[in-house]
């Protein structure tokens, strides 16, 4: 039925895919390829386009243009019926005049499948997302948990070459969340299913994701693994939608092959960063630090560069670590996250104390975007 | 003090259930009592003319029961020939309303909400006119000499004039026209609230529009195909004011019965019998229903 696959890294494939409704551009050429078996997630705030995208991808919306391709074939204009792709909706969808067993079965009752087959399916899936104890139940008597793998379950019955799971966890309390998505992750495993999640949370699409694309205004702006979006991001959009961090404005003053100074207002010292850059001269770029590698300490740094001086303004204790508020003498405020066991090996500062926050040269990031 | 004080005070709860309570009281069961007692009388002449209920006797109340009314429905077979009747009509017509309400009903839950104000006046529009002359213009068109034949004679379609006037069918026509809007709108409200993902969840597990529609649209829409089938099975059984006006001679319906009886023949004992008969014939499937509803969501709710 399908010509041969492109490569294992071009599973699916989407491109040039541009969507505009009325005169409002919700996705406007993204190009984008998954491998097969791959758990990819789509990062974005409301009105990103990534939920345009699922939707094009599972058949509900069709592309103004661009195709988009599963495994070597055209499926653009496939309708959602006689796609090879399941969905697990946001809050569901469960039926909800169906029992447990009969939401499963309805995805192959639609393929034909003989009865007793259908059966050894219905139950195979529920008992892998253990609730095969509940097949008699109707969905309003389930948690919510139960019926999300329940909804899991009815979108792994049919073997699906592609996973689709539209915001999996938001209808699902904070506390059982995390270990939820750990548990949603062992099961696509297990299965062997090539998945795209959409969701606007970062910590979810880092705990699932192996690697994530970041949207923003109907485009892709930074595509890898979450260690290399987090660490390197490309502009301050994404250096500030994963994850906190602080921003710096200067201009370039030293620009050498294997290392750059910048000048900062914000800062009592020029920040050094050990690795070159592409842009020239006297460019002005932002600096990003994650709060996570700034050090915050009584005594004044040796170094020439990279440093600060500052007075505590807040500090909010955390369980595993503490967050620093520094108001620099600049006014520009930092934020620092100092490990418990750090914090309590040092003369740590407290509210009102005079501090200078430091960081290694390897730790920042320069964006031009 | 203050506490017998407080408990002599009605509660706020018991004053807001009161009304709805002393209304149906009122105007439902008391009516019902009346319509009750009248069908135990026997005829007589004055004022009211049906016999008391209970007379003195040598100062003894005597309960005086006479059962003529219903002896009556029950031997003459045309009266039991009338409630078949009433039910074949109020059921045809219940089923052409469905069949005709359903997708009118769809088409404007699944239209863009502008679009659906405009659809749903238009739907509630007649009854800014009097139920009356509805059916009189009915009239006007299905006449022998009405639009209607003038219509399909003028476009040489035929050449006698087509006798709907004064058949069942006239009958049946005036009371899908007039009860349709009854089936309508509790539909449309159940359509309206339908969450579409759980058709987009059916397509996407492999169903097809006509499939997903089955399977998923029509069983989530049947609590709204059942009341409004409700709001038109139950007055169409007894309805006076269509039959009368369109029907035949021979269109025997519970309502022209009951007319008949109170005011041509002043029998009030047997009009009422007829009443509480067809009340019961009624009353008594639905009450059923009911409890059989409640019952098994009571059972699926605590499994």
């Amino acid at each position: 039925m399908s010509s041969p696959s492109l490569g294992a890294d071009e599973f699916v494939k989407v491109e040039e895919v541009v969507k505009i409704f009325g005169d409002t551009v919700a996705v406007s050429s993204v190009d984008l390829s998954v491998a097969r078996n791959e758990i990819f997630a789509l990062l974005g705030s409301s009105g990103s386009g990534k939920s345009t995208l699922l939707r094009m991808l599972a058949g509900f919306e069709r592309p103004t243009s661009g195709r988009i391709l599963l495994d070597g074939e055209d499926i653009t204009d496939v309708p959602p019926y006689r796609r090879p792709v399941n969905m697990m909706f946001q809050s569901y969808a469960l039926f909800p005049h169906m029992t447990v067993e009969a939401n499963v079965a309805f995805g192959l009752k639609q393929e034909g499948v003989p009865k007793a087959e259908i059966h050894d399916r219905v139950y195979e899936a529920l008992a892998l997302v253990q609730m095969a104890a509940y097949t008699r139940r109707k969905p309003h008597q389930l948690s919510g948990g139960q019926q999300q793998r329940v909804a899991l379950a009815r979108s792994l019955v049919k073997r699906p070459k592609l996973l689709l799971l539209d915001e999996p966890m938001s209808a699902l309390d904070k506390q059982i969340r995390q270990k939820t998505q750990i548990e949603l992750v062992k099961i696509i495993e297990q299965v062997g299913v090539t998945c795209i999640l959409v969701t606007h949370d970062q910590e979810e699409a880092m705990t699932m994701a192996q690697r994530l694309a970041v949207m923003t205004e109907g485009q892709i702006v930074q595509c890898g693994t979450p260690q290399d979006v987090y660490n390197f991001p490309n502009s301050r959009f994404v250096a500030g939608f994963i994850g906190t961090t602080n921003l710096f404005e200067g201009a370039i003053v030293v620009d050498e092959p294997d290392h750059v100074a910048i000048e900062s207002g914000d800062l009592s010292r020029r920040l050094y960063v050990s690795h070159g850059v592409s842009e020239p001269l006297g460019m002005q770029v932002a600096v990003s630090i994650r709060p996570e590698r700034v050090v915050v300490a009584r005594e004044r740094p040796g170094a020439d560069f990279n440093w600060s001086h500052g007075m505590v303004s807040h500090m909010a204790w955390m369980g595993g670590y503490a967050l620093y508020q520094v108001r620099l003498d600049s006014g520009k405020m930092v934020e620092a996250s100092v490990p418990s066991l750090l914090l309590s090996r040092m003369d740590a500062p407290g509210i009102g104390d005079e501090a200078y926050v430091s960081w290694d040269a390897d730790s920042a990031t320069v964006l031009a975007a | 003090m203050k506490t017998t004080f407080s408990r002599l005070k009605p509660s706020a709860r018991t004053l807001a259930i009161v009304p709805p309570y002393a209304w149906l009281v009122a105007f439902l069961l008391v009516p019902f009592l009346l319509v009750l007692k009248i069908s135990f009388a026997d005829l007589q002449f004055g004022i009211p003319p049906y016999t008391p209920l209970i007379h003195l006797e040598d100062g003894i109340a005597k309960l005086d029961l006479h059962w003529r009314g219903y002896q009556m429905l029950f031997s003459d077979s045309l009266y039991l020939a009338t409630y078949l009747n009433s039910l074949k009509m109020a059921a045809v017509t219940t089923a052409w309303c469905i069949l005709i309400g359903y997708p009118v009903a769809y088409y404007v839950a699944r239209s863009s909400p502008g679009t659906r104000n405009v659809l749903l006046l238009g739907v509630i529009l007649p009854f800014w006119t009097s139920q009356l002359l509805r059916v009189y213009a009915w009239v006007g068109i299905l006449r022998n000499d009405g639009l209607l034949n003038q219509l399909l004679m003028t476009l040489g379609l035929t050449h006698t004039p087509v006798e709907i006037y004064r058949t069942d069918l006239a009958v049946y026509i005036g009371m899908i026209y007039a009860y349709l809007p009854f089936f309508i709108l509790p539909l449309y409200a159940n359509l309206v609230k339908m969450d579409l993902r759980l058709l987009e969840a059916a397509y996407d597990l492999g169903a097809r529009p006509w499939s997903a529609f089955w399977r998923i649209t029509v069983p989530l829409s049947m609590p709204g195909v059942i009341s409004g089938a409700m709001l038109v099975f139950i007055p169409c059984v007894g309805e006076y004011v269509i039959p009368e006006m369109l029907g035949g001679a021979n269109t025997l319906m519970m309502g022209r019965v009951m007319w008949n009886e109170f005011f041509n023949n002043a029998d009030w004992p047997m009009a009422s019998a007829v009443t509480i008969v067809m009340v019961l014939l009624l009353l008594v499937p639905l009450a059923l229903f009911q409890y059989y509803q409640v019952r098994n969501q009571e059972r699926e709710a605590g499994r």
